[in-house]
């Protein structure tokens, strides 16, 4: 059956890229809860918070790119416990198709759900005053990171789509997600927290993404950040990829 | 399709069995269902019905047994089974968001068929819905979700379909159009199994019927056969045959309102 894989994946995902210019509050939602938040900080807090010649709005940008990521998965949970919800899946597995598209189908849309929220919170912190020296390549390099990011995130969002028994329990798994940047170098540098949390804010890896990418942006040199952050995105996505598998094989039998 | 699939008879059942966390729905089912029939299992809530479609459908596997479909083993050869079956569900599997042109087209897509668009056009005529094909289907009444949710399994002529409680919920109109199409179905030689908990609507479509019972399968024949299976009712003033609400109700034990006639016959 895998002689129908592309087809078949590219026929599912035009049909989960109609819901979403269907319904694009749930594109446009993703992007509000950031957007307020950058508001909040930038405009709120940001005022108190030393960064050192790094103005504000351009410090917590990434922080804030990564919660539009952690805060969009959670659609593509909510779009694939419907379709397990309403019958449609097991339609989908009854027939001749490649059973793994119905999977990446869900995937892809959520990668191109993700980048429309991520251009529209980018195009809002230019309002802002975000600027970046970045030429074409730190660009590239930065929509890089974020669609590994988006991907690692997105299988991981693939596990409670397969098994949650309620509409609120598949999108639950996205709030501590939503959370981590604030316990890491997003809004604040992490030379101002106690110890401990210190220790686990400079490890996690939300800080080596966002020093990753304020470095991309400010045309600064990176370093290992680079690397761990990679390590650590593909690390998630081959983890969560392999997980959410084994889900979905136990589920269709 | 070689002469052995068509000596086969479409759907061959042999003592499947399965269990959910020790609860036995299955326990032992056999039936053969002939090319081009249409097939009851009737069965209440909880009989196994569902268990059943889901096994032949190859979205569940059995405990127990063998189960074989257009002569394709269904747990040796999934994929062969896959082509040859359409599942309609318990609830209409359609896509809500989608119109119910776009509904089939989908389906005509992933059957890999040469004209999809085509296709489409003449389901939505077929089953009256060229009016609505354009809309969204949340916009549809119950009956119009049905029948669009039949007119996609029939895409790519799948020579077995498995309807699974195809009226549940509707209303007697809708009912009726539904019955409408399963026949029609039949007409064309496509083998049918159809699950139901209505007696009246096995007694209206059915060349075959068999009462599941407990993971059972109770008594397996035509409607004549199955009337046989009671003696006549006492003859008063008006000779009354048994309907096959009767014979369900007695050789599944269930209560209601005939319980005190059956308790009555006993005793004499």
């Amino acid at each position: 059956m895998t002689k129908h894989f592309l087809g078949d994946t590219v026929t599912l995902l035009g049909r989960s890229l109609r819901h979403i210019a269907r319904s694009p509050d749930t594109v446009i939602t993703t992007a509000v809860m950031p957007i307020a938040m950058m508001l909040m900080f930038v405009y709120v807090f940001g005022g108190a918070i030393d960064t050192g010649p790094t103005s504000y709005v351009d410090y917590q940008l990434p922080g804030i790119l990564l919660i539009t990521v952690a805060s969009g998965i959670a659609y593509t949970a909510f779009r694939l416990f419907t379709d397990m919800k309403s019958g449609v899946f097991e339609r989908f597995q009854s027939m001749p198709i490649a059973r793994s598209s119905v999977l990446w189908a869900h995937v892809l849309t959520s990668l191109v759900a993700n980048a429309i929220s991520l251009v529209v919170v980018v195009l809002v912190a230019l309002l802002m005053g975000f600027r970046s020296a970045a030429g074409a390549p730190a660009w590239l390099a930065v929509a890089g990171i974020l669609v590994l990011f988006t991907l690692a995130l997105t299988w991981l969002a693939v596990i409670p789509g397969l098994t949650a028994t309620t509409m609120e329990g598949a999108s639950a798994f996205s709030y501590p997600l939503i959370f981590l940047p604030f316990l890491s170098s997003a809004f604040v540098p992490t030379d101002t927290m106690p110890g401990p949390l210190r220790a686990f804010a400079e490890h996690q890896p939300v800080t080596s993404i966002v020093n990753t990418i304020r470095g991309l942006f400010a045309r600064q040199p990176i370093g290992t950040d680079l690397w761990i952050a990679l390590a650590w995105c593909v690390g998630i996505l081959v983890v969560a990829f392999a997980l959410a598998m084994n889900t979905y094989r136990r589920k269709i039998s | 399709m070689t002469v052995d699939q068509l000596r086969e008879p479409a759907i061959r059942v042999q003592g499947l069995e399965k269990s959910y966390k020790g609860l036995r729905v299955l326990r032992g089912v056999d039936f053969e269902v002939a090319r081009g029939a249409i097939f009851a299992l009737l069965g209440s809530n909880g009989a196994g019905k569902t268990t059943i479609v889901r096994i032949l459908s190859t979205l569940l596997r059995a405990d127990a047994g063998t189960a074989g479909v257009n002569g394709f083993d269904v747990a040796g050869r999934p994929a062969d089974v896959r082509e040859s079956i359409s599942l309609t569900g318990q609830f209409a599997a359609v896509d809500e968001i989608l119109s119910g042109r776009e509904n089939l087209v989908l389906i005509a897509r992933l059957r890999h068929l040469r004209d999809p668009g085509g296709v489409a056009d003449d389901l939505l005529a077929r089953f009256s819905l060229t009016e609505a094909g354009g809309r969204k289907v949340s916009t549809y009444s119950g009956g119009m979700r049905r029948r669009l949710d039949i007119a996609m399994s029939l895409i790519g002529d799948p020579p077995v379909i498995f309807l699974d409680e195809p009226t549940t919920g509707l209303d007697p109109q809708a009912r009726i159009e539904v019955w409408q199409a399963v026949r029609e179905l039949a007409g064309r030689g496509t083998t049918v199994l159809l699950t139901t908990q209505y007696l009246d609507e096995a007694e209206q479509l059915a060349d075959r019927i068999a009462i599941l019972h407990e993971g059972r399968i109770l008594v397996d024949g035509t409607l004549d056969e199955l009337r046989r299976l009671l003696p006549p009712a006492e003859v008063e003033y008006v000779e009354k045959q048994p309907t096959l609400e009767d014979v369900f109700l007695a050789l599944t034990g269930g209560g209601g309102r005939d319980g005190h006639d059956r308790d009555a016959a006993t005793d004499a």
